[in-house]
């Protein structure tokens, strides 16, 4: 279209520059130019992200698709099987995810300089942050399946650094490897996924697959649903759902501000996007899609259910993180991936929020996570009160926060999905009321009471932390509002969706009304209004009702506190079971019995040869010459033998 | 003259008198133990071959054998030279030529 187009090259470039420069010099640069350049590069990217969205929003509406693909003049893999471009693409979708990444990450940048200034590893950390915004937007405007991977596996990287950003920490180091193995299950299945995809398509290109698939109706199922469920398994695993959510929680090692941008805003819903990208080849798979929302609802409720008691801030949050995702899974699995992507937004504004509104606790309580030991902050903290306040109200659902209309949008969407969507709903809605619950725990036990440690001295965070705070805030109380298009449908979002439209498809709305959008979003603002009063009576002031309800249900609330004890499960079947596997089998008897016994072997041969061989080099010359003698010998005694015929070859040679 | 004086020797004469020169060296070269004895055992194999050089050089008309025994007896030359001192630094070093005893490189 415009000029401004012709330089997608650049956005992830900008921030690869500061990982760069801030990488490889960082250490020798005064602290300033670090920051310079570490704000500068998301700074630079978001301007021209924002650019081109202008250039976007000018010619709505958009009915037709706006994509703009830019291609590397050199292709990347040119084989006569296969040939994969360097390719970005902007369209609607891209565009959206690119505004939350460059936005939310500048932002979490700015509130970086003030958490971590005092750390020793300022500028590895912005560097590695750097890293992350630079595959985190290649794996957004990536225009194949492959480029995407790149990116996919780049974040995975940025994100295993700077979960184990404390290195000398066990825990630290513990869990970012265990979020690296985990994604790497996921890894797997997309990976087979992409192998399957050459094999039936020929093409990594998304734009490709589309087209091949909207050709011939015959695929349908089969192997579309191996290669959807494969990359579901990726999306699982990026983007912490059952069965492989378990790394997620222990991710929140990292400084807080990873936690709200890695692994909160953008990359853990690098898998909503990726599904919403690949969401062609799901359509062709009623069975996919609908894996796709059993999952999503199911990991929802399962990980509401754990935050409901757990005591570290940071953890509750991680939960409530893993239970949104679920969200945003059920509505791509009822093939509303524009309200999954809505939510996604939403919630990339209200949970950075209010991650960063924990980190803001956590910093001015001088590094306490546990709830028990805060109380009564609201006091003392009153500007991160306000903005927690916002953020709980958002994620809730309260109207007019942004969480209600997404959150809204998609059960919206189940609900209207037949008998089988319904129970979908119903999942959901409880989880809604689960939400609310523990997230009003999590303000009431945080900010209100009486302070329950005596030796914390709160003091509210600096300037550059309250900044990002603010504007995540206004967000989150108007980022919904983009879906509003009626006075009275307002939790219709057909303006945001009419914006995906084009690239995810428009979602259907058979047996849609007003007064069933209406009743069921009074329902819905009804439950997280019931949540609200739940934990008011529980936690509203100090009472012993709680410890009473946990001894009564003693079994249920270990069953909670122990996170249904999945970790330990896994650890007895996978873990443990390879472990050994690895030691006995692989480690004594293949390794030391089997490839150790062979060179052991060899080596012995060559030394009993060695050893019986020795005796002949005597040292003593004359059996030397002994030898050559009888060498000699030898070689006389059968050239003698052989006399005639060399005389035959004589008379041959000479003739006579 | 006799035929005796006038017939040329047979050239299988030379031929063993040169493998019984060559063979008295071999087995002088490995029975005897003093070392002077040892390197004059070698240079009665050489002159054993040289013997052979020059007999099959007449057989064959052939100026070639004739000249090679020229460079065996003026390498025998450089050989005695050389290891007549190498005799003389090791009688001086250890006192004995027996080969026996000589044996600080065997293992």
């Amino acid at each position: 279209m415009s000029a401004s187009f012709n330089h997608l090259w650049l956005i992830p470039l900008l921030p690869f520059a500061g990982f760069l420069i801030n990488g490889i010099l960082g250490r020798g640069l005064p602290k300033w130019l670090v920051t310079t350049v570490a704000l500068l590069s998301p700074l630079a990217a978001f301007g021209l992200v924002a650019n081109a969205a202008l250039g976007f929003f000018g010619v709505i509406p958009a009915a037709n698709p706006l994509t703009f693909t830019e291609i590397c003049p050199l292709a990347w893999i040119n084989i006569p099987a296969l040939h994969v471009d360097f390719s970005f693409v902007l369209d609607q979708l891209s565009l959206v995810m690119l505004l939350i990444v460059t936005g939310v990450g500048f932002l979490i940048h700015v509130y970086s300089v003030g958490y971590m200034g005092d750390d020793e590893g300022y500028a590895r950390y912005f560097s590695y942050l750097n890293l992350f915004l630079f595959f985190m937007t290649v794996l957004v405007l990536a225009g194949n399946a492959l480029l995407m991977f790149v990116g996919w596996e780049g974040v995975g990287l940025a994100s295993y650094l700077l979960i184990g950003f404390y290195f000398n920490k066990n825990s630290a180091a513990d869990a970012g490897k265990k979020a690296f193995i985990v994604n790497r299950i996921g890894d797997f299945g997309f990976l087979i996924a992409m192998f399957l995809l050459v094999a039936n398509f020929g093409t990594l290109t998304f734009a490709e697959i589309a087209t091949k698939l909207g050709m011939d109706p015959g695929w349908q199922g089969g192997v579309v649903t191996v290669i959807a469920l494969c990359l579901m398994l990726g999306a699982a695993g990026k983007s912490a759902q059952l069965p492989l959510y378990i790394w997620l929680p222990d991710a929140m090692e990292g400084p807080t501000p990873v936690s709200a941008l890695i692994h909160a805003a953008t990359m853990v819903t690098a898998g909503v996007y990726m599904v919403a990208r690949t969401h062609v080849i799901f359509d062709h798979s009623p069975f996919a899609l609908s894996v796709v929302a059993i999952v999503g609802a199911a990991t929802a409720i399962f990980a509401a259910t754990i935050a409901l008691v757990q005591n570290d801030i940071k953890r509750v949050l991680a939960y409530s993180t893993i239970s949104q995702l679920g969200y945003m899974f059920l509505g791509c699995g009822v093939a509303a991936y524009s309200a999954a992507i809505f939510h996604l937004m939403t919630h990339a504004f209200f949970k950075a929020l209010l991650f960063l509104a924990a980190g803001s606790v956590i910093h001015s309580l001088g590094g306490e996570q546990d709830l028990r030991k805060m109380g009564g902050l609201w006091k003392k903290l009153p500007f991160t009160f306000a903005v927690t306040t916002v953020g709980v109200l958002a994620i809730t659902g309260i109207p007019p926060f942004a969480g209600f209309f997404s959150k809204d949008a998609i059960l919206y969407a189940a609900f209207l999905q037949g008998p089988n969507g319904r129970v979908l709903y119903y999942v959901g809605l409880f989880t809604a009321l689960l939400t609310s619950f523990y997230m009003f725990r999590l303000w009431y036990l945080a900010f209100w009471g009486s302070s329950r440690s005596e030796d914390l001295h709160p003091h509210e965070s600096p300037w550059s932390m309250r900044v990002p705070l603010v504007i995540l805030a206004l967000l989150s109380i108007c980022g919904g509002w983009v879906g509003i298009d009626r006075a009275v449908g307002w939790i219709n979002m057909e303006r945001f969706s009419g914006f995906l439209a084009p690239v995810v498809g428009a979602q259907a709305v058979a047996g849609s009304s007003e007064e069933i959008e209406l009743a069921l979003s009074s329902l819905a603002v009804g439950l997280a209004l019931l949540g609200w009063l739940g934990a008011h009576l529980l936690y509203g002031e100090e009472s012993t009702f709680p410890a009473r309800m946990a001894n009564a249900f003693s079994g249920g609330y270990k069953l909670l506190v122990n996170k249904y004890f999945v970790d330990e499960f896994y650890g007895a079947t996978v873990v443990k079971p390879l472990l050994g596997f690895s030691k006995y089998i692989l480690g004594w008897v293949v390794d030391v019995g089997i490839l150790g016994g062979v060179a052991w072997l060899l080596g012995g041969i060559a030394m009993l040869t060695g050893a019986i061989l020795q005796r002949w080099q005597s040292g003593n010359l004359r059996s030397y010459a002994a030898w050559l003698a009888a060498g000699a010998a030898v070689v006389l005694i059968f050239m003698l033998a052989s006399f005639p015929i060399i005389h035959h070859m004589y008379i041959l040679r000479w003739g006579h | 003259m006799s035929a005796f004086l006038t017939q040329e020797v047979p050239l299988s004469w030379y031929l063993l008198l040169s493998a019984a020169l060559f063979s008295l060296g071999v087995v002088g070269f490995l029975i005897k133990r003093n070392l002077i004895t040892v390197f004059m055992s070698i240079e009665l194999m050489l002159n054993g071959v040289n013997l052979s050089f020059v007999t099959f050089a007449h057989q064959w008309h052939a100026v070639k054998g004739q000249i090679f025994v020229f460079f065996v007896m003026m390498v025998a030359a450089a050989e005695a030279a050389v290891g007549l001192a190498i005799i003389i630094a090791v009688f001086r070093a250890r006192a004995t030529l027996a080969v026996d005893r000589i044996d600080l490189m065997k293992l």
